[in-house]
């Protein structure tokens, strides 16, 4: 019996080393971008952009994605890890790596106290209660001018990146950078959990969670962990967006932030962790190139693509995306991969 | 103070009307549309524009504000939202935000980023004092024919056929079908009536919030999201009851806590949820 339960145990650890491994098209992935921000320079702004929307998708990608939650509510955490950053920066301590980690630990642990609401109810209770708290959240920052600046925002200076890297406006290409390798390390790690029992727990009950808890895993505290652990990473977004941009205010907090992190992942597709980098970056490229011709009405456009993908299937547009792609642009056949 | 209570009740009456529509689609037919608020705007441009260009009475615009929105419910209804009811709420959520994506720039670019102001008849404006209590003329016309509607709407859905054939679609569409029930042609009437209201609601709240503007659809949107999470599920008195109490401690915060503003409302929602996910005033379990 217990021979039996080993060699399973034996054959599961073995898949998931096997899918731990790292494919070739997803190091050219990673090539590719880091090879982008050095390549176009005077692009580094609005690369710095992408990365940081690609995080804060990943970070929904992490619940959305693994663990089948939906949230409408994810600006409240790029909100608190934002202003934890500009808070601590504007009180002198303006090290950015210092301001990354209170951030997203801060994103954390507000994350680890509102987690057990979205333990109640139904899809619809989570989409309210996760709304409910960013637009809490907003509020209290709205009032609490004395820390946060109110409605005028904070303005505040970085240090430079390790003592090395001055990043801001002088130095757009070191912020691209330094936000591109906090998102690979931050991805990396979302990779190996995903790979992980852990990530096979959440798997499951993203398929049923009846059946999950029955079959002995605790699912309270599997959501939990993995609200948590988005949250922060949202957080770590948000800190990266405030050190960057070296401003912070109160649209971090607002719905249509949570409603753009959701469309960056669903169109370039949840569940394989790559999904929101690619959405992040098509969205604001297209957002670019559409407001540049019109821009009061780029909504309509963002709109009407949302609806065509809902229409057609999500899935089913992806597919033909990818094996379209797949012909002229083999990068974009990685996108299936992992 | 009794003033206060009744301008909560008057905001309250019309948040009902405005999200009565999203309490029958959302607790009912349990499909989440965030766009409900598009079909407010629309109403209220009808009133605004109505007013504006052909200097109708206010009184006679309202009729077309319910009726553009329930019509144009209709057909988007026949042709997109249908598609959906059987979706995932992911699906349905993207869709519905798609929506109205798409309905503000259209108004933006039809009628301008403006607000249109809805002008209200002399006989509307002022206040009269009853008992010493100071109400505004505008605010007891809308609790009146707010409460008018709320009841309509009651005894229609409990006493009339068609009430009983909607409730039986919802509670279970096959068996419905299979006892004769046209149950596509019930959603639909359904929406297209839950949209004309919405569409009165906006009409009536034009002058309210100060005009209508291509902002409107998200405006009211949290507001009548609460409504329906903390009203439940069960039919018009929950949402009515919930609309009521959100209406009152709204007015009510604003005006004796005014530091902590919005955040009263958020509060309770987040409250409720946690105590009875499914909602105050709803029997049950909830799903």
């Amino acid at each position: 019996m217990s021979g039996a339960s080993s060699a399973v145990a034996r054959r599961i650890e073995a898949h998931l080393a096997r899918r731990r491994r790292w494919r070739a098209i997803e190091i050219v992935f990673w090539l590719a971008a880091l090879g982008t921000i050095l390549a176009f320079p005077s692009r580094a702004a609005l690369i710095n952009e992408i990365v940081i929307a690609g995080l804060f998708a990943l970070s929904l990608d992490l619940i959305l994605g693994l663990a089948g939650i939906v949230s409408l509510g994810q600006a409240a955490f790029l909100g608190v890890g934002a202003y934890a950053a500009a808070i601590l920066a504007s009180k002198d301590l303006g090290d950015p790596t210092l301001g990354l980690a209170v951030g997203a630990l801060a994103a954390g642990a507000l994350g680890f106290v509102t987690a057990p609401l979205l333990l109640r109810g139904a899809d619809l209770a989570r989409l309210m209660v996760t709304l409910g708290v960013s637009l809490m959240l907003g509020e209290l920052a709205n009032r609490s001018a004395w820390l946060t600046g109110g409605a005028d925002g904070l303005n505040f200076s970085m240090s430079p990146v390790l003592g090395l890297f001055p990043i801001g406006f002088t130095g757009q290409r070191n912020a691209a950078l330094y936000s591109f390798v906090v998102l690979f390390v931050l991805f990396a790690l979302a990779r190996r959990l995903r790979q992980s029992p852990f990530g096979l727990a959440l798997a499951a009950i993203r398929e049923n969670r009846l059946r999950a808890g029955a079959l002995g895993i605790a699912t309270g505290w599997r959501i939990v962990a993995i609200y948590t652990v988005s949250a922060a990473y949202a957080g770590a977004a948000g800190a990266l967006l405030a050190q960057t941009t070296q401003i912070v205010s109160l649209d971090l907090f607002d719905f249509h932030r949570s409603a753009d992190g959701l469309l960056m992942l669903i169109i370039g597709g949840a569940g394989y962790l790559y999904g929101g980098i690619i959405g992040a970056a098509m969205f604001i490229v297209l957002r670019d190139v559409i407001s540049a011709a019109t821009p009061e009405y780029w909504e309509f456009w963002i709109g009407l693509l949302l609806v065509a993908l809902v229409l057609v299937g999500r899935e089913r547009l992806r597919d033909i995306v990818l094996s379209r792609a797949a012909l002229v642009w083999p990068k974009a056949a990685g996108r299936g991969a992992a | 103070m009794l003033t206060i209570l009744f301008d909560g009740v008057a905001y309250g009456m019309l948040l009902f009307v405005l999200a009565s529509g999203l309490s029958v689609t959302l607790g009912l037919m349990n499909f989440i549309n965030l766009a409900h608020g598009a079909f407010a705007m629309v109403g209220g441009y009808v009133t605004a524009l109505l007013m504006e260009r052909l200097g109708a009475p206010f009184l006679v615009t309202l009729p077309a504000a319910f009726l553009v929105p329930a019509i144009l419910g209709i057909v988007l209804e026949r042709t997109l939202y249908r598609r959906l009811y059987g979706a995932s709420p992911l699906d349905q959520v993207l869709f519905t935000i798609g929506l109205v994506l798409m309905a503000m720039p259209i108004a933006d670019y039809w009628l301008g980023a403006e607000a249109r102001q809805v002008h209200l008849p002399d006989w509307l404006s002022g206040s009269l004092s009853l008992y010493g209590v100071g109400i505004s003329r505008y605010r007891l016309f809308i609790v009146g024919v707010c409460g008018a509607i709320a009841a309509a709407l009651q005894i229609f859905l409990v006493r009339t056929r068609f009430g009983a054939q909607l409730r039986a679609a919802v509670d279970d569409a096959r068996v419905a079908n299979g006892l004769g029930i046209d149950v596509d042609r019930i959603f639909a009437i359904t929406f297209a009536v839950g949209s004309g209201l919405a569409g009165l609601g906006g009409a009536l709240a034009a002058d309210v919030v100060g005009g209508v503007d291509p902002s409107f659809p998200l405006k009211f949107l949290v507001a009548m999201l609460i409504v329906v999470t903390i009203g439940g599920s069960n039919g018009i008195l929950g949402a009515l009851f919930g609309a009521l109490l959100l209406g009152v401690l709204d007015v009510a915060g604003k005006y004796y806590i005014p530091s902590i503003g919005a955040f009263i409302i958020y509060g309770v929602m987040v409250a409720t949820l946690i105590v009875r996910p499914q909602g105050l005033f709803s029997r049950g379990d909830g799903r």
